[in-house]
């Protein structure tokens, strides 16, 4: 006698604190292996690019805080350094050094935030509390640096905002030299973990090929064993004159991900050292009074920089027309903004390519074949933010 | 191919009358081509081995309602062994139907779903044409120019019908859209009201 058997259908989310979100995924379960994956997104679709449309290019950077909310300065930096490409204007050498040491710090935000979550999805509670702490210092730093902890508002193009405050530099390099010994206290308690590995090795594989093919960027290609990172092949800002390492997995699964985030973390830590040795004294904004806005001592003396000051902050500056795609390395994988410009001082059109939008795609092409409870590992190492999957 | 202008020099000459345009600007290669030549100038890019622009990085569109071929498809690739970017364009007209690159690249999917939700334009041999990124039941292609920025309705939680629901918008207030550029460089209102000027006289 054969029993007739009809595969599950299970709702997974939207609220569900292993979806990292608002993910709303239609799994088909035969018995506890998933058969089929369906997300659906756009749970969180606030029209960011029709937004940015219809604002000036200063107004519209805070949109970019609000996409990948843990890293806010890395999609800042896209956008600046588009902008920058379609005016031809030249950063000076210490707003160079500051984006470079906030994109890092918002590097290890988003790591530290990955790394711990993801231990926590598989059973581990720890990591998280150790983890937390730390970003709360480093939200600290944001906060010194540009007023608010989140959504800074602080990469413009032509430079930076605000200069340093001081002892900020200082406390930055304290932090560096105290950072390590907790990434190594993360590492001793999951690197070797039993369940950890258990719950991480041979899971969610990604050959070479799928990973050029389903558009993978960052973390997800190099724990593949592609080792291509944009700060290294097409660099920005100063990062040639920065020796750092980029680490490369070999099996591409979720572990090889996990130690991947590790590795990049201490690379980071010594890109903001060096960073912090090398930078001199000097003006943190384009020099040109037509894009940067003039210091408010220089409002109270002079007409034309009050002028300048009207001008930028009701009208904003024009961008002449032109088409350019810029990409950086965030800390999710390839962030770009594709620019059209048109000659007025609003973006004619500002696509943004965010990394999280591939990988989630390929979230049934990753977990087909596993089981139910590798769902949260996969969907964790993916590093999944929907403020820019959704946009 | 390292040297773009060697690589702008051989998709010319292997490609020849599948290309309309090529320009070189910002360290990036733009190409023009058409929508029939699609599939065989991108299975090109991909698979020869002086380009290998082997990953697709985005695909979006831009539209231009005051054009004939309103809108323009825009595909960037990248190549990881030549370090090279590639900007693929072609125009289309309202309600024409696009090939669907999915089968060469399997990444494709989402990106030209979110085309066809944003722009509404479609698609042949898709293997799963929904939209992705608006809510369920939505109307409306909300990136295309003429789609207004509040939208055409909103949603809220109805206490009678004890369900949410979605109503035309209702604003106290209507969406301010200030002229901020400078009048002495001719913004519209300016010039309208001078050749009315002109005109009366």
């Amino acid at each position: 006698m054969t029993k007739k058997t009809k595969n599950l259908n299970l709702n997974f989310g939207p609220q569900h604190p292993a979806a990292h979100g608002v993910l709303r995924l239609i799994l088909e379960l035969d018995g506890e292996v998933v058969e089929k994956a369906d997300p659906h997104i756009g749970l969180l679709h606030r029209g960011t690019e029709k937004l940015i449309e219809n604002k000036t290019y200063m107004q519209a950077v805070p949109y970019f805080d609000r996409l990948d909310y843990v890293a806010p300065m890395n999609q800042e930096h896209a956008f600046a350094l588009a902008t920058e490409k379609i005016l031809q204007i030249d950063v000076p050498i210490r707003a160079q050094y500051i984006r470079v040491i906030f994109c890092e710090i918002g590097r290890i935000l988003s790591h530290i935030l990955n790394v711990t979550t993801q231990a926590m999805d598989v059973g581990a509670l720890t990591p998280t509390l150790w983890g937390f702490e730390e970003r709360e210092k480093l939200m600290g730093f944001y906060e010194r640096v540009s007023g608010s902890r989140l959504h800074a508002n602080y990469f413009r193009a032509g430079g930076v905002h605000k200069d340093l405050p001081q002892g900020l530099e200082e406390d930055i390099a304290e932090f560096c030299e105290t950072f390590p010994k907790i990434i190594n206290d993360l590492e001793s308690l999951l690197t070797e973990n039993r369940i950890f590995k258990q719950r991480n090795v041979d899971i969610g594989v990604v050959t070479k090929q799928d990973a050029l093919d389903y558009s993978f960027s960052g973390v997800m290609i190099r724990g593949s064993g592609v080792p291509w990172d944009l700060r290294k092949s097409q660099p920005y800002d100063c990062y040639n004159k920065l020796d750092f390492k980029i680490p490369v997995g070999k099996n591409g699964d979720c572990y090889d991900r996990y130690l991947c985030r590790i590795e990049e973390m201490k690379e980071s830590v010594s890109i903001i050292k060096q960073c912090l040795s090398k930078m001199e004294k000097g003006p943190i904004k384009s020099l040109d009074g037509k894009i940067s806005p003039p210091s408010k001592k220089e409002i109270k003396q002079s007409m034309e920089a009050l002028i300048h000051h009207f001008k930028l902050f009701t009208e904003g500056y024009r961008v002449p027309k032109d088409e350019i795609y810029t990409a950086v390395e965030a800390p999710k994988g390839e962030f770009g903004v594709y620019l059209i410009s048109d000659g007025s001082n609003k973006p004619y059109k500002c696509k943004i390519r965010a990394p999280g939008f591939s990988h989630l795609q390929s979230m049934d092409y990753l977990i087909k074949g596993h089981m139910l409870a590798d769902v949260p590992a996969v969907l964790g190492s993916l590093d999944i933010v929907f403020g820019e999957v959704d946009r | 191919m390292k040297n773009l202008i060697d690589l702008e020099k051989k998709i010319n000459s292997e490609l020849t009358t599948k290309i309309n345009r090529t320009e070189i600007r910002h360290n990036q290669i733009y190409l023009e081509t058409d929508k029939d030549d699609l599939i065989d100038v991108i299975l090109f890019l991909k698979t020869n081995n002086d380009t290998k622009f082997r990953q697709l990085i985005d695909i979006t569109v831009t539209d231009y309602p005051e054009k004939n071929q309103r809108f323009e498809l825009i595909y960037l690739f990248l190549s990881h062994e030549f370090n090279q970017r590639l900007i693929l364009k072609y125009t289309i007209v309202e309600n024409e139907i696009i090939p669907s690159i999915t089968s060469i690249f399997p990444g494709a999917n989402w990106m030209e779903r979110e085309v066809f939700d944003m722009y509404g334009v479609s698609f042949k041999d898709h293997p799963d044409l929904r939209r992705i990124l608006t809510d369920y039941g939505f109307e409306g292609h909300p990136l295309r120019k003429d789609f207004p920025l509040t939208g055409h309705t909103e949603v809220r939680y109805s206490e009678d019908q004890k369900k949410v629901i979605n109503e035309p918008v209702k604003l106290e207030q209507n969406y301010r859209n200030f002229d901020y550029e400078s009048p002495w460089e001719g913004t519209k209102y300016i010039k309208e009201e001078i050749e009315n000027n002109d005109k009366k006289n």
